[in-house]
């Protein structure tokens, strides 16, 4: 017996459409045997793995403007879906106003994974794992995406429905994913758990991302978001309205973390059990609302 | 299945191959090419053996599709030497013996070429972070990184020559 744990891709056919309406109505004619191609780095991996078998892969980059990686100072920045990791995370508009969106990219992986994925096939992909979701969902991400219909809006926040579901349908680009402008002064941190400092997927991740907020009462305003603990990646409305209620302390920050603990639902997997998980949970929001306020403060 | 014909540079060579669909780039250059310097240690993105520069980025070319590389320019292990001359991170992994079995030094070699064109001076965190897609299970990797170190050195040299 021969043991090849990672066989050649199977037979399909490469497409390559001119026009952003071409490809939408390829795919809805193909409903079910065709699937839009970004970096490959997830459809390559799930095919050879046998999970996937389509007839058809629509190359998407380099689509009308798919290309496109632009910051405006008053729309914000918009990231279009063929553009890879490396280059939104070296861009000084994305470290400046950005930073937790940068520090997210750089945990995905290594080099040169990273100049394949791209941050719209990480939300397309919809992993509850996904490194840069919880970013993309703190900063308000509007995915745009393109249908048979014409163009319309997703925003993040009702974007997943599953693990590797969202509300997209056949005939469905995401051509590129806008964040709003951040209050200035923002920022945070992405905190990774994997099973080696580099380049696994999560066992838990958080995202914290903060600002001062004159209308709260704290004077605060604080967000979290969870990877790899729940079907769908997650964020903790609770843990925003306890800390902008109550005065910033660490007691505040330990009750918030019990708070983004009870919120989720984690499952035993290969990286980790459940129990394991819902600890580190607590743990790491914990330190990652210390870290951001210590960032806030200008104290890092 | 279908076929496609097309056009890219290897090592600054211009080459017109005919892929089917599902090839890929990695395929394409050992299979079709002969191109044998670059290694297939996984197919999964992984390992980082396969390492090559696409349009001078680095990729490992077992998740890319050769019939995406038309019209692009790949460069190889094969193709870092200039005028029969090594180039610097050739030169210096040779010099501190970073190189055992050789199955990652082609991936390692194009990943250390990579970080020093985008950044002359790496710190040693920068190196390491630099090759975490380049798996090694012979050097234990220090040799590895004290190379990319000198290598930048040389590199920064040459250029004020
Ligand atoms: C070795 C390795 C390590 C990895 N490490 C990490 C990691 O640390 N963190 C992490 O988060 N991920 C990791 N991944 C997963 C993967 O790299 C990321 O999810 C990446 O962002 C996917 O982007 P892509 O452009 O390659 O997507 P693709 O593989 O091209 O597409 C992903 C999915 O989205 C769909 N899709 C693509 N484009 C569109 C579009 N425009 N509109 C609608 N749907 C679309 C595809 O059909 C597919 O279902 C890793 C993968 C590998 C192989
Ligand atoms: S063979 Fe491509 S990363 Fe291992
Ligand atoms: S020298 Fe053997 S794997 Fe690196």
């Amino acid at each position: 017996m021969t043991i090849n744990a990672h066989p050649e891709l199977p037979e399909f056919d490469y497409i390559r459409p001119a026009t952003l309406e071409e490809a939408s109505r390829f795919l809805s004619d193909h409903a079910g045997e065709a699937r839009p191609l970004l970096g490959g780095t997830d459809i390559f991996v799930r095919m050879r793995d046998g999970f996937w078998h389509d007839k058809y892969l629509v190359d998407v980059k380099n689509l009308d403007g798919t290309d496109n990686l632009h910051f405006h100072p008053t729309a914000g920045l918009t990231i279009g879906a063929g553009v890879n990791m490396n280059r939104v995370m070296t861009m000084l508009e994305v470290q400046q106003y950005y930073p937790v969106l940068a520090e997210a990219c750089r945990s995905v992986a290594s080099y040169q994974l990273r100049t394949r994925a791209t941050i719209v096939g990480n939300l397309c992909n919809a992993s509850p794992a996904g490194d840069t979701i919880g970013a993309c969902m703190l900063y308000d991400g509007v995915l745009k995406v393109h249908g048979v219909d014409g163009y319309r809006d997703e925003p993040l926040k009702t974007f997943f429905l599953g693990p590797g579901k969202t509300v997209l349908k056949p005939g469905d680009i995401a051509t590129a994913i806008q964040l709003p402008r951040p209050p200035a002064g923002s920022t945070g941190t992405y905190i990774k758990l994997g099973r080696n400092t580099w380049s696994d997927l999560s066992i838990v991740g958080v995202t914290a991302l903060g600002s001062r907020e004159p209308a709260s009462a704290s004077g605060y305003s604080f967000h979290v978001a969870l990877a790899s603990v729940a079907p769908v990646p997650l964020e903790v409305p609770a843990v925003h309205s306890y800390l902008s209620e109550n005065n910033i302390t660490p007691e505040a920050f330990i009750e918030a973390a019990r708070l983004a603990q009870q919120a989720c639902n984690p499952i035993d997997d290969v990286r980790g059990s459940a129990r394991y998980r819902k600890a580190m949970v607590k743990k790491l929001t914990e330190k990652a609302l210390l870290i951001t306020l210590d960032r806030l403060e200008g104290r890092e | 299945m279908a076929q496609h014909a097309i056009t890219l540079t290897i090592n600054g060579e211009w080459e017109q191959v005919v892929v089917p669909s599902q090839m890929t780039l990695l395929q394409m250059l050992r299979e079709k090419l002969a191109r044998t310097g670059t290694k297939n240690g996984c197919m999964a993105g992984e390992c980082g053996a396969c390492t090559v520069l696409l349009n001078g980025e680095p990729v490992n070319s077992c998740m890319v599709l050769a019939v995406e590389c038309d019209g692009m320019h790949i460069v190889t292990v094969e193709g870092l030497m200039q005028d029969g001359v090594l180039d610097p991170v050739q030169h210096t992994i040779i010099e501190h013996g970073g190189v055992q079995c050789g199955f990652c030094t082609p991936g390692i070699l194009i990943s250390a070429r990579a970080l020093i064109d985008r950044n002359p001076d790496p710190s040693e965190d920068e190196i390491r972070e630099a090759l975490v897609g380049n798996l090694c299970r012979c050097t234990g990797y220090l040799r590895i990184v004290d190379a990319v170190k000198d290598a930048a050195a040389l590199s920064r040299q040459a250029a004020t020559l």
